[in-house]
């Protein structure tokens, strides 16, 4: 199949275009979660149909496209995502972070530090921050309305009646700009920080649920906490067996049936980075 | 005495004669119908700082949606609820929605017939009690688990249950667990709605004996809603009678219970089984 088949990037221009009114609205509005005429999409739910349509709405033919799932270039989520767009948009895809102009992600935010010139597009399962404290949709557009979220540190006094810690460890509830409690899809807590203050523009597509929204670039965004139990951005306490890095965020990976495992970077391109640099590094002295 | 003492002692009983000239809670013609049905109509009565008002009634008689109106969970039709808050006298019908949550989780409390209405069940008994607080902006998780055990304690609950959730509780405890969970906050006014329904008669016994003591010692005023009579008898001051969505008698309890002047009163009173 040739792009000629596909409008660009696969959605029509109509379509396209209510999407973009909903991020302007999000971007308008930090936090807000915009409903969306969500499509139906060549793909499942749960594969990132929302995170797809967002990055549909914004890809331009001069764009550089970088797919992530999980901090990885090359798994069966981002690979699938990447050749979409190189069949339905043409736009030239990369690997490296830095390359990159939008990035689709699914649970990560990359290493590398990212620019004004970008946009890190999120995959979101379940937008609601509130959901699974309150199952009723108007009640938690209410609390949304009245700002009432005392029940989010329910959730983490909860966690700490039970576990002596908060135990949550992704999709760690923030606030945006002071004003919404928002889900920033189940990334781990240690990318947390990463949210607060970024140059880039982060937008979360939630397809399922139909919800768009954003933190617009430096944005204020705070992880929720108790005064005496503090948020912490969590990490194994490991370095990476490939490239040696101890502040990057890891991967547990199972070698053998004997116990054997060893941590990586999640983030397979600051990984391959490093490595090369360091080659880079060793020849040059040779 | 020093001329600073005694305006001292003059302001005081300023405030206290303040407090005994504005009724707490204040309702003028409320109404409530559900299309051509009448919920209730023509309710009007002052609830004073630490008075205990008993609203008895058989079932259909309209308690039940005059509760819910003044508590703001129904919307009448027409009338006044005027809440002596810490601003001054504010009629609760004009508030906005943010103001009236507020007023929920600091100056009121709902004691639910059910505890499961009034309970999270997913929530450990701590976090239950524990809400309130945070709703209204605690944010030291310390304090928070301290305050929760107290109130346990006062509700006598053992502290070791603490982490178990509701569903481990009897529903004994769940009530307890409820009425400790509404008055962490230190409320003024409570609202309950058949507090001791659906427990059974030694339990009952020990909720009311706990109840009485609390609204005593805090000061508590609060709208009791029952059929059982023996407890209107117990913890109420005031009684008002209902009948049809009307108030049919209303006068001081004992003196309602001992000497009903209505042919409905009468009835009702003499239709309680004596063992």
């Amino acid at each position: 199949m040739t792009k000629d088949v596909y409008n660009f990037a696969y959605l029509d221009e109509d379509t396209k275009r209510m999407i973009r009114r909903a991020i302007l609205k999000a971007v308008a509005i930090p936090g807000y979660q915009v409903p969306f005429a969500s499509r139906e999409m060549p793909m499942p739910y749960g594969w990132g149909t929302g995170g797809v349509q967002v990055t549909a709405a914004c890809l331009v033919p001069e764009d550089r496209l970088k797919v992530i799932d999980q901090g990885a270039d090359d798994t069966t989520n981002a690979v699938s995502i990447r050749r979409f767009f190189q069949r339905t948009s043409g736009v030239a895809t990369t690997e490296r972070t830095t390359e990159a102009t939008v990035i689709q992600t699914r649970h990560r935010i990359p290493e590398e530090p990212l620019s004004e010139e970008q946009i890190l597009v999120f995959q979101v399962p379940i937008p609601e921050p509130l959901r699974f404290l309150e199952p009723r949709e108007t009640e938690t557009r209410r609390m949304h309305e009245l700002e009432d979220y005392g029940l989010m540190h329910v959730k983490l006094y909860e966690d700490i009646a039970r576990h002596g810690t908060i135990a949550t460890s992704y999709a760690y509830p923030v606030k945006v700009e002071g004003r919404y409690v928002m889900d920033p899809s189940p990334i781990p807590k240690f990318d947390n920080p990463k949210l607060s203050g970024n140059p880039a523009l982060l937008l979360f597509g939630a397809g399922r649920e139909q919800r768009i929204y954003a933190v617009p670039p430096y944005s204020d965004v705070v992880s929720l906490d108790f005064e005496d139990h503090p948020f912490v951005a969590s990490k194994t306490d490991h370095a990476c067996a490939i490239c040696g890095a101890t502040g990057s965020y890891l991967d547990e990976v199972i070698t053998d049936d004997l116990g054997g495992r060893v941590f990586v970077c999640s983030d397979t391109d600051y990984c391959r980075g490093r490595t090369e640099q360091e080659i880079g590094a060793v020849e040059a002295a040779e | 005495m020093t001329a600073g003492a005694a305006r001292q002692r003059e302001d005081v009983s300023a405030a206290t004669q303040r407090r005994m000239v504005h009724p707490l809670l204040s309702v003028r013609g409320l109404e409530k119908r559900y299309g051509t049905r009448i919920g209730c109509s023509g309710i009007g009565f002052d609830l004073w700082p630490g008075e205990v008002l008993g609203i008895v009634g058989e079932s259909g008689s309209g308690k039940s949606t005059l509760l819910a109106c003044l508590a703001g969970h129904l919307r009448p039709d027409g009338g006044q609820v005027i809440f002596d808050t810490r601003d001054g006298p504010r009629d609760v019908l004009g508030l906005t929605e943010a103001e009236r949550r507020r007023l929920m989780r600091t100056d009121w409390a709902f004691v639910h017939q059910n505890p499961r209405d009034g309970l999270r069940m997913g929530v450990s008994a701590g976090g239950n009690v524990g809400e309130r607080l945070m709703a209204v902006g605690a944010r030291h998780y310390g304090s928070i688990r301290g305050q929760a055990l107290d109130w346990l304690a006062r509700v006598e609950i053992a502290p070791d249950r603490i982490d178990d959730r509701p569903g481990a509780f009897s529903g004994g405890m769940q009530q307890r667990l409820q009425i400790a969970r509404n008055l962490v906050t230190g409320p003024r006014l409570v609202f309950m709605d058949e507090p001791t329904g659906g427990l059974d008669v030694s339990v009952q016994a020990r909720l009311l004996d706990l109840l009485r003591g609390l609204v005593r010692q805090m000061g508590l005023s609060a709208v009791i809603v029952t059929h059982d009579l023996a407890v209107v008898r117990l913890l109420a001051d005031r009684l008002m009678v209902m009948q049809g969505g009307r108030v049919v008698e209303q006068g001081l309890t004992d003196q309602v219970l001992d000497d009903p002047q209505h042919g409905y009163t009468q009835l009702l009173v003499s239709s309680v089984l004596q063992v």
